[in-house]
């Protein structure tokens, strides 16, 4: 048994699951500390599952904490960045084209030191230990512990990086150091500003897992503690901690890939209806599809693997603007009618006015419609059947509009409606084969975190014409294979879920950049059943 | 004209616009060039007609791999090395740099030079848009020689090529920067002043600066941003005709690397069944076929931009599912003269058709 937790800003769900089956769930509020809100929500499901914490195989968690600290550039370390590549690339130093009171804050030292390759797997300059330890050493002394490392084509060969980690430990013992290799792919200048976000959370990120695996030794939880990845999959507490910036998409991402779980489809779009906004995404094969352009945290351009998500300025709070002479209308031009982009948001419980308040909203129009019940519906005023159909057409082609945007094919798909304002969205939506609506949609966040993968992700640069390509894809699927099993996935259970050839124009030959994704299930040898092929199952509730 | 920090940004945007959905995406070209400006200050944009007849020019870009680009940045000091080896061969100061193709990142690159030597950028270039080989810039069309021209990079390496055929300078160029890691800086036909004022794409660099602007203003302004485009390529004299060729979703993309190019097709389904459109490229979008039927062909441009936003979208970068706009303009005047279109023209990229202008193609509008 498998306990999935979502810490989100407001909420902490937790889901208690047993291979397919939901036993049981809850919602506690977020607290500041984190760790406590999780310790309510996983003693409440196994409670409420009446399961000893000894049953429990391994708990989950996917927590938004990260990127509200990268946001509010909150608790922050300072960081030492050491970019090998030199003589290459010194006319773009680090911290290039970063929002000035941002890199301020980060920005320890910067070091630009020989190292780094050629695309073609050459050296640019030999690495040259003396300077890393002389670096490190003047981090120690000025004391800087976080210190984030960078190197040219190190996705495609990560050894210098490593080599760096090695000479900065022996001279810096107590750094924690991060690697450009394991964040990003190709891009130096977005990787090496992803690593070193990454590097100023690593103080913040040690102290939270630090308190999350407190948390679960004082809840007797023996079982191992996993956290979710912004691409879907897992990684270990201590790899979370040491590579926090791979967490920070998690959130939607766990929402698409529980939905996918909740209803057994695994290609689909879902729309994850808040009260401000509506959260597109797209599954396919039970992940979501991943963002192909650059992805902006707090102003600094990274290439992180994010989902693609829309989002769309329509929820449960929006407001309807509409003259309240023309309520009763019986025809209403285009022009008299604007829903959104603004929301109530949570003062949707004061301001609606199906709780007394004075502003229409759209989930006024849905419950004087009769398509959900809360609230007070006595109180929205009379709206004539004219207003009712023009306002709810309207919020449909809102939805259909933004789901036809997202589709990478014609015709229609099935639809996966989650979060508190599902009712939304018309069973008859356009461009929809179905409308699924699953049980427990309301913690979908959580179910994705407790159904997650081992995964791993692997890129190189091809030369087709000296390794004929099958044999190079062949060689390519059993390394990242093999990775996926080191991260502690199950053998038979590994798949290539994703692949993508980009060709290198302007250069003679046939030279590919290949990047290929693997996933399989978290090996777990107490309870074999569980977690294999969970995508595709329909479970019963 | 000064180029500032702030005209940057306008710069980029409008030379990814003119790259024709080649060149690559000009982020770092951009990084590069702000780094520059603020280092040493703005840089001055003079006109081709102030330049004295023996004045010396001289056209600076990358050559190399936009996709290499990315990981392996320039070390800041190529392009004023190259300029200065320049300078000893031909025993004299030089002038101005201008860039040899304003498409794409090469748009910015002169500026680089321009901020760390001091001298103005020329408001001109080599090819009007861009193209994936040095011979096909206009000074070659013209009969310029290429050389002498000198290649470096960021490890310090220069290398002088010196040769009377254009087409060897272009294959010895591209072999280089292959060893030299994928992409290196050239300087190539220097230029005297009066052959600039002959030769060179007159006004490209304001053009690209005032469509940038154009659609950045349209875009605060949340107004149509392609109208604005095309309203701001009228009325650069430069590219005459500007339309919006299709509207719709990329449904198939195909592509594959020959002879170090990426060639492929990608195809477009109509939005409201106005049909589908295909389109071929070699690094740059070459043609256009609606329903079967020409829209538009090299050297006029065809870019492909995002239908909301108006960023242009590099061949490299086009993905399944994109929701587009593909947008024609006619190139420059002199790319479409006779001699041209041998070097620049369909039949040089073997589409197997002669030039026919976008203008006088079918116009049947798309809705």
């Amino acid at each position: 048994m498998r306990i999935g937790v979502d810490v989100g800003g407001t909420n902490t769900d937790a889901v208690l699951i047993d291979g397919l089956r939901i036993i049981a769930t809850n919602k506690q509020p977020t607290t500041p500390d984190v760790s406590s809100g999780v310790s309510a929500a996983i003693r409440a499901v196994l409670e409420e599952g009446n399961v000893a914490p000894g049953a429990i195989t391994a708990v989950m968690i996917g927590t938004t904490h990260f990127t509200n600290a990268l946001v509010e550039a909150n608790r922050l370390d300072r960081v030492a960045i050491m970019r090998l590549a030199s003589p290459s690339g010194e006319a773009l130093p680090p911290f290039t084209g970063w929002p000035a009171p941002l890199a301020k804050q980060i920005c320890g030292q910067i070091f630009l030191l020989p190292g780094g390759y050629e695309f073609d797997g050459r050296e640019i300059s030999a690495f040259d230990e003396e300077r890393v330890r002389e670096a490190a050493r003047r981090c120690g002394e000025s004391g800087i512990d976080s210190i984030a490392v960078s190197s040219a084509f190190a996705p495609i060969n990560s050894a210098m990086e490593e080599r760096a980690a090695q000479a900065i430990r022996a001279e810096h013992p107590g750094a924690s150091i991060s690697l450009s290799h394991t964040i990003g792919r190709l891009g130096l200048i977005e990787r090496e500003n992803g690593v070193i976000l990454n590097a100023a959370l690593a103080g913040l990120a040690r102290h939270v897992v630090a308190s999350l695996e407190r948390a679960l030794s004082d809840l007797k939880l023996a079982a191992p503690l996993f956290i979710s990845q912004n691409d879907g999959t897992l990684i270990s507490a201590q790899d979370a901690a040491r590579y926090p910036v791979m967490t920070i998409g998690s959130g939607p991402t766990n929402s698409m890939r529980g939905a996918a779980f909740l209803t057994g489809i695994n290609d689909a779009i879902v729309m994850d209806v808040g009260g401000t906004t509506c959260d597109i995404g797209v599954l396919s094969k039970g992940f979501p599809r991943e963002s192909s352009i650059s992805v902006d945290i707090g102003g600094v351009r990274t290439n992180f693997r994010m989902p693609d998500i829309l989002a769309l300025g329509l929820g449960g709070g929006t407001r309807i603007h509409l003259d309240p002479e023309l309520y009763m209308a019986d025809l209403l031009a285009e022009t008299d009618l604007r829903i959104g982009p603004d929301s109530v948001g949570y003062r949707i419980l004061q301001d609606a006015f199906l709780f007394g308040g004075r502003t229409l909203t759209a989930s006024d129009i849905a419950v004087a419609a009769g398509r959900t019940r809360f609230g007070d519906p006595a109180r929205i005023p009379p709206l004539s059947a004219t207003v009712q159909t023009a306002i709810w057409r309207r919020i449909q082609a809102m939805f259909a509009d933004g789901i036809d945007r997202m589709k990478t094919a014609k015709g229609e798909v099935p639809i996966i409606a989650v979060g508190g304002g599902h009712f939304l969205i018309d069973d008859d939506l356009p461009g929809a084969t179905q409308v699924l609506r699953p049980a427990h949609a309301s913690v979908a966040n959580a179910v994705g975190a407790a159904i997650a993968q081992i995964g791993a992700q692997l890129e190189q640069i091809v030369d087709y014409d000296s390794v004929p390509r099958h044999a190079a894809l062949e060689r390519m699927r059993e390394a990242v294979s093999a990775r996926v099993a080191a991260n502690g996935g199950l053998r038979e259970s590994i798949q290539i879920v994703d692949m993508e050839e980009v060709f290198l124009s302007y250069l003679p030959g046939r030279s590919a950049q290949v990047r290929m994704k693997a996933v399989g299930d978290l090996a777990e040898p107490s309870s074999p059943a569980a977690g294999t092929v969970i995508a595709g199952a329909r479970h019963a509730h | 004209m000064r180029i500032e920090r702030e005209t940057l940004a306008d710069l980029a945007r409008g030379a990814a616009f003119l790259g024709s959905g080649g060149g690559g995406d000009p982020y770092y070209s951009l990084l590069l060039a702000e780094a520059a400006i603020e280092r040493r200050g703005p840089v001055e944009l003079i006109t081709l007609a102030s330049l004295g007849d023996d004045a010396l020019v001289v056209p600076c870009g990358w050559i190399g791999a936009p996709t290499v680009s990315v990981e392996k940045l320039p070390n800041g000091s190529e392009a004023v090395a190259g300029l200065r080896r320049l300078e000893t061969i031909l025993g004299r100061r030089i002038d101005a740099v201008l860039p040899i193709e304003i498409g794409g990142g090469n748009g910015l690159a002169p500026i680089i030079a321009a901020a760390d030597m001091g001298v103005p950028v020329v408001d001109c270039d080599g090819m009007g848009r861009a193209f994936p080989e040095s011979q096909m810039a206009i000074f070659n069309i013209r009969g310029l020689s290429a050389c002498p021209s000198v290649v470096t990079a960021s490890c310090g390496a220069l290398t002088v090529i010196e040769t009377d055929d254009n087409l060897a300078h272009e294959r010895i160029a591209r072999s280089l920067s292959v060893a030299l890691g994928g992409i290196a800086h050239m300087v190539e036909y220097p230029l005297t002043g009066a052959e600039a004022r002959a030769h060179a794409i007159a006004g490209s660099v304001s053009a690209a600066i005032a469509t940038g602007a154009a659609i950045r203003e349209a875009r605060a302004a949340r107004q149509d941003p392609f109208e604005a485009l095309a309203d701001a390529l009228r009325a650069t004299g430069l590219y005459p005709h500007c339309k919006t060729l299709f509207d719709g979703k990329i449904v198939d993309l195909e592509r594959e690397t020959r002879g170090g190019f990426s060639v492929g097709n990608v195809i477009i389904d109509g939005f409201g069944g106005q049909g589908r459109m295909e389109i071929e490229f070699q690094n740059e979008n070459l043609i256009a076929r609606q329903d079967g039927r020409i829209r538009a062909m090299v050297p006029d441009l065809i870019t492909i931009m995002d239908r909301e936003t108006a960023d242009t979208i590099t061949t490299e970068r086009l993905k399944y599912g994109q929701r587009v706009k593909v947008i024609a303009a006619a190139a420059p005047a002199m790319l479409r003269e006779e001699s041209a279109l041998r070097f620049v023209g369909p039949r040089a990229f073997r589409l197997g058709t002669d030039f026919i202008a976008l203008e006088n193609l079918d116009t049947a509008e798309t809705k």
